[in-house]
């Protein structure tokens, strides 16, 4: 029972992921994009949690932290050039 | 097993679509950051046919540092060519 | 207790999809990206609650996690929306006023008025 409800709220963040691509492809302005992107990292780190859960191993909640910090740092880096103050 | 098989199914759908807006885009700001997801769906690829060390180093490599470092790159050849631009106006 | 976890899990899900489909539909930036820090924030967080719940020996790492969500996620946004600001985005035909703007103009005419200077390090970019 708790595995199918887990595949299903796993079903569920990969759709909202499709949804986000939307927004990516019709965005108009690159802070869009980058928006859309910083959501894109945020529900993968869900995701991979629930993977962690689904698969039996805790390793991968490493792979999250990595994640989410690398994006975190992708994210300023890419805030600050359009600000053009890097 | 059936569902790990969609996920990977539609994570390789938006995978294709990634690369194809990296290729084709005209700005090459939102080309970078379509190339720095493609590198995150990657490692989630990479999560799902069970090579967790593959998948921390594309996150690390692949998504992280390649972006930070195309930025930093494109942050020195604007200022370049703003240094020129002012050359010749004068 | 497991089967609690697991709604909570669904929960979160859920909330990760009304981020994206109000990052769909809102007609602005400012607003796609409060759409998307606060909902996102809530359902990631809710998520690895759940999961800490349904498996209690892995909430250390778990509430590592969500300390780094709750401290990272706001900064990206907030340094977002101040480029997002600089580079004079345009609002939607619906907003009805902008603090920052008047706030600036008030300090830059109490600077003048009180030193008589043209206060130039204050003005925006």
């Amino acid at each position: 029972m708790v595995n199918i409800i887990l595949s299903t709220a796993l079903a569920i963040i990969i759709i909202s992921i499709a949804i986000t691509m939307i927004r990516f492809v019709k965005g108009k302005s690159s802070v869009d994009r980058v928006i859309a992107f910083d959501i894109m990292t945020i529900a993968s780190i869900a995701m991979i949690a629930i993977l962690a859960q689904l698969l039996g191993r805790i390793i991968y909640l490493d792979i999250a932290l990595v994640y989410g910090l690398l994006s975190f740092l992708a994210v300023i880096i890419i805030a600050k050039y359009l600000e053009k103050s890097l | 097993m059936s569902y790990l098989l969609i996920i990977s199914i539609l994570l390789g759908i938006i995978m294709l679509a990634m690369a194809g807006i990296a290729i084709y885009h005209k700005s090459q700001v939102v080309a970078i950051i379509a190339a720095g997801a493609l590198g995150l769906f990657a490692s989630v690829m990479y999560l799902l046919l069970s090579a967790p060390d593959v998948a921390m180093t594309e996150a690390a490599i692949g998504s992280g540092l390649s972006t930070i470092i195309f930025f930093y790159v494109l942050n020195r050849i604007r200022t370049t060519d703003e240094k020129e631009e002012q050359q010749l106006k004068k | 207790m497991e089967l609690f976890g697991a709604i909570i899990t669904l929960l979160g899900a859920i909330f990760l999809l009304i981020a994206s489909i109000g990052l769909v539909r809102m007609p602005d930036v400012y607003n796609r990206l409060q759409v998307g820090t606060k909902a996102t924030t809530l359902g990631t967080i809710l998520s690895l609650i759940g999961l800490a719940i349904v498996i209690p020996g892995w909430s250390g790492k778990l509430i590592l996690l969500i300390i780094f969500v709750m401290m990272t996620n706001p900064v990206s946004s907030h340094v977002l929306a101040r480029a997002a600001y600089y580079i004079k985005l345009p609002y939607t035909s619906r907003t009805v006023v902008d603090k920052l703007k008047v706030s600036d103009k008030v300090l830059n005419v109490e600077m003048e008025k009180r030193y008589g200077l043209e206060s130039k390090t204050l003005k925006v970019k």
